[in-house]
């Protein structure tokens, strides 16, 4: 820097390689291996794929203002897949339940209950185990043309008349995806004037908890962040 | 309300809403948590929690719904720092941080006080680090009237700040800001907001904040599983060609001894990433500098060549990894992170180890029984440095080039000066071609790549060093003109305040970073990047009551240094260089990190 011999002040040149004279990126070497989207080595022996799958994700929370918009802004922000989202009051004075239902790989439901666990108002939150309780409720608005046909179906499928009137009839009806699904094809043949579907909630059976930590059926007794 | 304010102060032992003497002189407690002064409002409240959390100083805009806050300042030991702009309050806050090794505090009015903060909160989110902002808000009976001045600042930093609060009462408040404080720094730092309406701030409350902490389940445990911690030493061991790479997460948890200890006890070469420039000395025969997009061919060889990368406090960046299926292909990745959530989340993790970056590092230097076998790996990182040096061409023919303007400032000051940027090409060559060797010496925005943060920042990075009572580092602001242009309201600070401060303006008259792309990318079609209409900087930072300076030629620059970094107080050098400069070597978007581009024909 301080050999400045030309008329301008320009230093003289670096004796090291200048950028253009330094190998290109077809002369160098590059290894074979590759990573997948996820980030994950691709192992020709054993080349780990992960398929989107529906989980239920139920996350103790406090009730506090603004924690749903924080698990729903966390949600749409990060592009996870979520189905359903259906919140409600525990036994606890001032804790809540939100369960989810997303479709996403197994990476991504990793991530989606890592990410829930940094929101300061959950407390806890975990994937329900496959064989939870899941449970929605809908209510369906049909014609009431044949009403007698109308209340067949709905005992067909355990449903509840909520509404009987000279245009409408209102079902009640609760079930998994399934129930539900099957319920709503049988009664498009009366013509479906309206429909609200809650969205499934869920608990694990036994005495697994539902989220991680919690301690069911002990009313009042808050679960901790600590446990 | 000053009658309501007296009148309680009547009520008070006598003195009591007085800071105690000698507060102002700066000393905190150290050995454990100061309780809080007796309080008479919500506003004494939160300058009590802050005093209590060892808030020294704060960077802020007065405005109508903050005033209460402001006002209990006025007897406060805090110093308040007024600002230009509230975005320059919240990147000064942020620099603050970074350099004090503590939060940052920043305040603004309601409404656009608190809309201006969010570049620089945003900024604080990205970069993980330690801030904490104290919004104004309408009274609470107002909120969601759409009152003079509402916003809701809740809601609009949601994303953006690790945990915002709504105050919800006099009486409560103290105890939240000082949560608030404590949060942001808690295992992994972030920002943190609390919005304060004024009827909470200006009410009454006999209520002394309790000692600050951060909430339950936010301070995790800084040790990682011991037996994680003794596999990935096994994997360390039995690595034919390890490599680091530390990141900013280990300048935060103050692990660069820790850092050195660990990379030289095992002869493993080390890179860095941009937050984590500091970390380990370049000048070391073992460091390659920083990785990624505009990082050294070598660095990014051997983070692609690495069979086991031991990479402590990163997030993975997309500017880092280039794209995820050629980053470190082959390499066994041990992570240490604080945060879970970053493990596996851009690239999978073998070996997790979740813990705070020092104590991890000491279980693994404890952990690994013998250095791996690397003396060959360690030949061909040397040959690579060799091969791939930061160069740059300096024909008579053609302007100043930028790099040399660097390489003179890094050559006339001492190594822990503060070097603070804006965003673009002008940081890249702040970052290549000064060579670093101490953490907290380098302060710029990474991850949300704010231009316009070099000049609050070196506000914020001066204050900070003044406080803790290092008047005599440098603190040298390398800026380009577009980002000057954007914050260079806050040279007035600097003027106000007397801050030693350099600014040197890399001027080519570009968006520069913007114009190499189109030339690369966009068949050199210069829309909008093309700033012909610069003023004069050095007339323009005299007008502010700075020194200004101005220098087109080689001979110029180490006399304009010289005088520049003499000059007690603020200073700007307008360089003008050479505006086809480019930023080489550069990894294209998306591409290969081993496939840089070592010149512009090899794009």
């Amino acid at each position: 820097m301080s050999g400045d011999a030309s008329e301008s002040g320009a230093p003289d040149a670096d004796s090291r390689p200048l950028p253009g004279e330094q190998p290109g990126p077809d002369e160098r070497d590059h290894p074979e291996g590759r990573r997948n989207l996820e980030g994950i080595r691709i192992d020709p022996v054993v080349e780990a794929e992960h398929e989107s799958r529906r989980a239920v994700i139920s996350a103790l929370v406090e009730d506090e203002p603004g924690v749903l918009a924080r698990v729903s802004g966390l949600v749409s922000r990060r592009q996870f897949n979520i189905e359903s989202l259906t919140v409600g009051p525990t036994t606890v004075e001032g804790h809540s339940r939100i369960t989810m239902v997303v479709e996403e790989t197994d990476p991504g439901i990793d991530q989606i209950e890592k990410q829930m666990a940094k929101l300061k108002p959950v407390i806890s939150v975990g994937e329900v185990a496959g064989d939870a309780v899941t449970s929605e409720l809908v209510l369906l608005k049909v014609e009431a043309d044949d009403p007698a046909a109308v209340q067949a179906v709905s005992e067909m499928y355990d449903g509840r008349t909520a509404d009987a009137g000279p245009e409408t009839i209102t079902v009640e009806l609760t079930g998994d995806k399934t129930d539900i699904d099957g319920a709503i094809r049988a009664f498009e043949r009366f013509g479906i004037v309206e429909i609200a579907r809650t969205g499934p909630t869920a608990l694990a059976r036994g005495d697994t908890p539902t989220a991680p930590g919690e301690k069911p059926g002990t009313a009042g007794e808050p679960t901790t962040h600590d446990d | 309300m000053s009658d309501t304010a007296a009148h309680t102060r009547e009520d008070e032992p006598e003195g009591s809403t007085e800071p105690p003497a000698g507060a102002d002189d700066g000393t905190p407690d150290a050995d454990e948590t100061p309780a809080a002064g007796p309080v008479s409002t919500g506003a004494e409240s939160v300058v009590a929690a802050l005093e209590a959390a060892g808030a020294k100083t704060a960077f802020g805009v007065q405005g109508g719904a903050i005033m209460p806050v402001y006002d209990a300042l006025y007897d406060s030991s805090i110093r308040h720092v007024t600002m230009a702009h509230e975005q320059g309050a919240a990147h000064a806050a942020d620099a603050y941080g970074v350099v004090a090794g503590e939060p940052g505090l920043c305040m603004a009015t309601s409404g656009p006080g608190a809309t201006n903060l969010v570049t620089g909160i945003a900024d604080a989110d990205m970069d993980s680090d330690a801030l904490l902002a104290l919004t104004g808000q309408v009274p609470t009976e107002f909120v969601g009237n759409d009152a003079f001045q509402e916003t809701d600042t809740v809601g609009v930093t949601r994303p953006v700040t690790k945990h915002n609060y709504f105050a919800g009462g006099a009486d409560t408040v103290g105890d939240t800001v000082g949560e608030a404080f404590e949060l942001s720094r808690a295992g992994r730092p972030g920002p943190t907001l609390v919005d304060l309406p004024k009827d909470v701030t200006q009410d009454e409350t006999d209520r002394t904040p309790g000692p600050a902490a951060p909430p339950a389940g936010t301070d995790p445990d800084p040790n990682a599983d011991p037996d994680a911690v003794e596999e990935a030493a096994r994997a360390i061991e039995s690595a034919d060609r390890p490599v680091c790479l530390f990141g900013g997460g280990v300048i935060k948890a103050d692990a660069s001894d820790e850092a050195r200890t660990f990379a030289r006890s095992y002869g493993i070469p080390v890179t860095t990433t941009m937050p984590g420039i500091g970390s380990f000395p370049e000048d070391d025969d073992l460091c390659l500098s920083w990785a990624g997009m505009h990082g050294t061919g070598y660095a990014n060889l051997a983070i692609t060549h690495t069979d086991c990368l031991i990479a402590v406090g990163t997030r993975f960046d997309d500017r880092l990894t280039g794209g995820i299926d050629t980053f470190a292909p082959e390499a066994e990745v041990i992570h240490v992170d604080i945060d879970p959530a970053e493990i596996s989340k851009n690239v999978h993790a073998d070996y997790p180890l979740i813990g705070d970056a020092g104590r991890v590092l000491d279980q693994l230097t404890a952990a690994v029984r013998e250095a791996p076998d690397a003396e060959a790996w360690r030949d061909r990182c040397a040959e690579w440095k060799e091969t791939y040096p930061l160069t740059y061409a300096t024909p008579d023919d053609e302007p100043l080039k930028p790099q040399f303007v660097v390489e003179a400032f890094d050559e006339a000051t001492d190594d822990d000066t503060i070097v603070t940027t804006g965003v673009g090409q002008h940081q890249m060559w702040a970052s290549q071609f000064w060579s670093y060797s101490e953490p907290r010496t380098w302060v710029s925005s990474h991850g949300l790549g704010t231009m316009g943060y070099g000049v609050p920042a070196a506000v914020g990075a001066r204050v900070a060093a003044d406080t803790m009572g290092e008047a005599d580092r440098d603190v040298v602001c390398f800026d380009g003109d577009g980002s000057f242009l954007m914050t260079m309201q806050e040279l007035s600070v600097a003027v106000r305040e007397e801050l030693d401060i350099t600014i040197a303006v890399l001027n080519n008259e570009y968006i520069g970073m913007v114009r190499q792309w189109q030339d690369a990318f966009y068949e050199g079609r210069h829309m909008a990047s093309d700033y012909t209409w610069m003023p004069e900087f050095d007339k323009l930072a005299e007008a502010f009551g700075a020194l200004g300076l101005r220098v087109d030629d080689y001979d110029e620059v180490a006399p304009a240094v010289e005088e520049a970094l003499d000059y007690e107080g603020p200073a700007v050098v307008d360089f003008h260089v050479d505006p086809e400069e480019n930023v080489l070597p550069m990894v294209p978007s998306g591409g290969a990190n081993g496939k840089f581009a070592a010149a512009e024909d090899q794009l």
